[in-house]
């Protein structure tokens, strides 16, 4: 039985209103906080929940934290990062909208566990619709004296602003949001000095994702502990999974960490299977950066046992034969999908995302698309393989931020994994371009490699 | 704030009421963090960035005009050359492709007689190839404005197209 830390009451008629939400038991953190925790009290359940930053680079919330600098007479703010743009996620588009109460109250504990007065939700622009929610819930929740001033007299003032993005990928790196909120070029900073000493306006700041923030709530009125005791290891407590592409039923579902992959694809609960009549050819389990695997490596680890929906499982094996959770962008892709076309398409999409800034990222994601696109429209040379993966390996490590990375694993993992289908593009392009065609070499001699 | 300006674009006064409330949500001397939401309501009124509005824009936050042009042209989001009066924005990434995105592209494209980034020669509709719109599970997904249309079909473009052009 899963576990719905975050979702329990999304079904509930109304929950998107104040009073619905505080009926549900909403704010109840916020009173507990606020009335009978110290903000250090706070961090310290946030600590021992163990949650790890759901955005996707799975680093834990508690320790990042933690590392917030506190120079007297220095304002501190919150950053939260609602830019969700990575290809195969819409969580926190799903959290949002549904629940938006609930982020406000995680705003509210997270900002007083930090010590900010004014803290920020950074909404892609494209999400006016839910800004709009975001604005009419932040004003019943002041009205109702969760906001503003003297917070049910507790002395604490916070102030919530919603900001929109303009349209940008890389605005959810969290050193080009801090730009893009002070009203400049997404262009992400160098590190060090880190968001924690210097991040918003050269002040202390932390960047959280969505998930991450609403989650806190749940911490506070349960206890880091029992936040824990979900999930398996490292890997607490639950994670929202956007499904999408070819089964039978795409959408957001709150799983427990630790479920099977294959009772997330097969089981009625989730995906409820690959659609009628098709097979499970390969998923990219944690939004579009990560490597793609094939089916026979995301449903089994090279140690042949079952793959977990976990940080660590999912990354068992690493490059080779793993992946990553990611963001919980869980894209399925049976035997129709064309694996050169879509490596194509992601990398069009990073190419065109790219903020221009480091060279290595800017002129590799250009190259990659323009040679994936020929092989996927019959002109690729035999060198081109060899080429991409090595434009991909000078690309990865060498940027300022994490996009060039994001862009090379996708490359590099589907000619690791799928090296015919790009040489039958390369050896027989007539028949690899007719309208429709998909490879079907290896996969039909290899029984394993469909599922 | 300055609410007298010489320039020919100007904020009606709702949306001069609704830019002075943004600005003033950010800390003293931090106003520039209002440029993204100012170019956000210049849209909104004028279907458009232009370079006047975009002046005016850097008058009202007291910074210079290129640095509101610099942003402008980063974000994908503001239109900086003239768009017809629906302005649909295509989803064309991977998961949106897997649900069939690319034939009702294809569809759309026909239905209008224009291709991405073509204006419709009576000014109606702009097709805009856009990315990935945090919409996956519900794809083939377009936006027109704030409105997201989801499991699109040719046929529910076609339903889409007859009532906007109403």
């Amino acid at each position: 039985m899963a576990t719905k830390i975050l979702t329990e009451h999304v079904a509930v008629p109304g929950i998107e209103t104040f009073d619905v939400y505080r009926k549900q038991g909403g704010y109840t953190a916020v009173e507990k906080a606020l009335k009978t925790l110290s903000p250090e009290a706070v961090v310290e359940e946030v600590k021992k929940a163990g949650v790890r930053g759901r955005g996707g680079a799975g680093f834990p919330m508690g320790m990042k934290w933690s590392f917030l600098a506190k120079p007297e007479g220095v304002p501190r703010y919150l950053v939260c990062n609602a830019d969700e743009s990575e290809p195969g996620t819409f969580k926190d588009h799903y959290l949002m909208k549904n629940l938006p109460h609930l982020l406000i109250e995680g705003m509210i504990v997270s900002s007083f566990a930090l010590g900010a007065n004014k803290s920020f939700i950074y909404v892609r622009g494209e999400l006016m619709y839910v800004i709009h929610i975001l604005e009419k819930a932040i004003a019943e929740a002041k009205a109702a004296g969760f906001l503003g001033k003297n917070i049910l007299g507790s002395g604490y003032d916070l102030e919530l602003v919603v900001q929109p993005g303009g349209g940008a990928y890389i605005c959810g790196e969290e050193t080009a949001l801090l730009e893009s909120l002070e009203g400049k070029r997404g262009n992400p900073r160098n590190k060090p000095p880190f968001p924690a000493v210097k991040g918003l306006y050269q002040s202390p700041t932390v960047v959280n994702n969505v998930e991450s923030i609403a989650t806190t709530p749940w911490i506070i009125n349960n206890g880091g502990d029992a936040y824990a005791a979900i999930g398996i290891g490292r890997s607490t407590g639950t994670k929202l999974i956007s499904a999408s592409g070819h089964i039978r039923k795409p959408g957001v579902y709150e799983i427990d960490l630790g479920v099977s992959v294959e009772d997330f694809i097969y089981a009625d609960e989730w995906c409820g299977g690959i659609r009628p009549g098709h097979k499970l050819k390969a998923v990219v389990a944690g939004g579009s950066s990560v490597p793609i695997l094939p089916a026979d490596k995301i449903l089994t680890t090279a140690a042949g046992e079952k793959r977990l929906m976990t940080y660590e499982s999912l990354s068992d094996g690493g490059f080779q034969t793993g992946t990553m959770l990611g963001s919980g962008g869980f894209i399925v892709f049976d035997e129709t999908a064309c694996i050169v076309r879509n490596t194509w398409n992601f990398a069009r999409f990073y190419h065109h995302e790219s903020c221009g800034q480091c060279s290595p990222c800017r002129e590799g994601t250009g190259w990659m698309e323009k040679v994936l696109h020929r092989i996927e429209y019959g002109h690729g040379h035999q060198q081109d393989l060899d080429l991409l993966v090595d434009v991909a390996k000078k690309i990865e490590g060498n940027t300022i931020c994490p996009l060039g990375d994001a862009a090379a694993w996708p490359v590099a993992s589907a000619i690791r994994h799928f090296r015919d289908e790009f040489q039958w593009h390369i050896d027989r392009p007539h028949e690899a371009t007719q309208p429709g065609a998909v490879y079907k070499g290896d996969m039909a001699a290899s029984a394993d490699r469909l599922v | 704030m300055t609410t007298e300006t010489n320039n020919t674009i100007q904020f009606t006064p709702e949306r001069l009421a609704k830019a002075n409330e943004i600005i003033a949500r950010y800390p003293e001397g931090k106003q520039k963090s209002a440029l993204l939401p100012l170019l956000h309501l210049l849209q909104e009124q004028e279907g458009w960035t232009p370079a006047e509005g975009m002046d005016y824009v850097a008058e009202l936050l007291n910074i210079e005009p290129i640095e509101v042009y610099e942003v402008a042209t980063f974000y994908t989001m503001y239109h900086v050359k003239p768009v017809g009066k629906h302005v649909i924005e295509y989803c064309r990434t991977g998961p949106c492709c897997l649900m069939g995105g690319e034939e009702v592209f294809a569809h759309l494209k026909q239905r209008l007689g224009i291709e991405a980034g073509q204006t419709t020669v009576d000014g109606q509709f702009t097709i805009k190839e856009v990315e990935c719109l945090a919409a996956c599970g519900m794809g083939p997904v377009f936006q027109v404005r704030e409105k997201y249309h989801m499991h699109l079909t040719n046929e529910r473009v076609d339903e889409i197209i007859d009532e906007l052009s109403k």
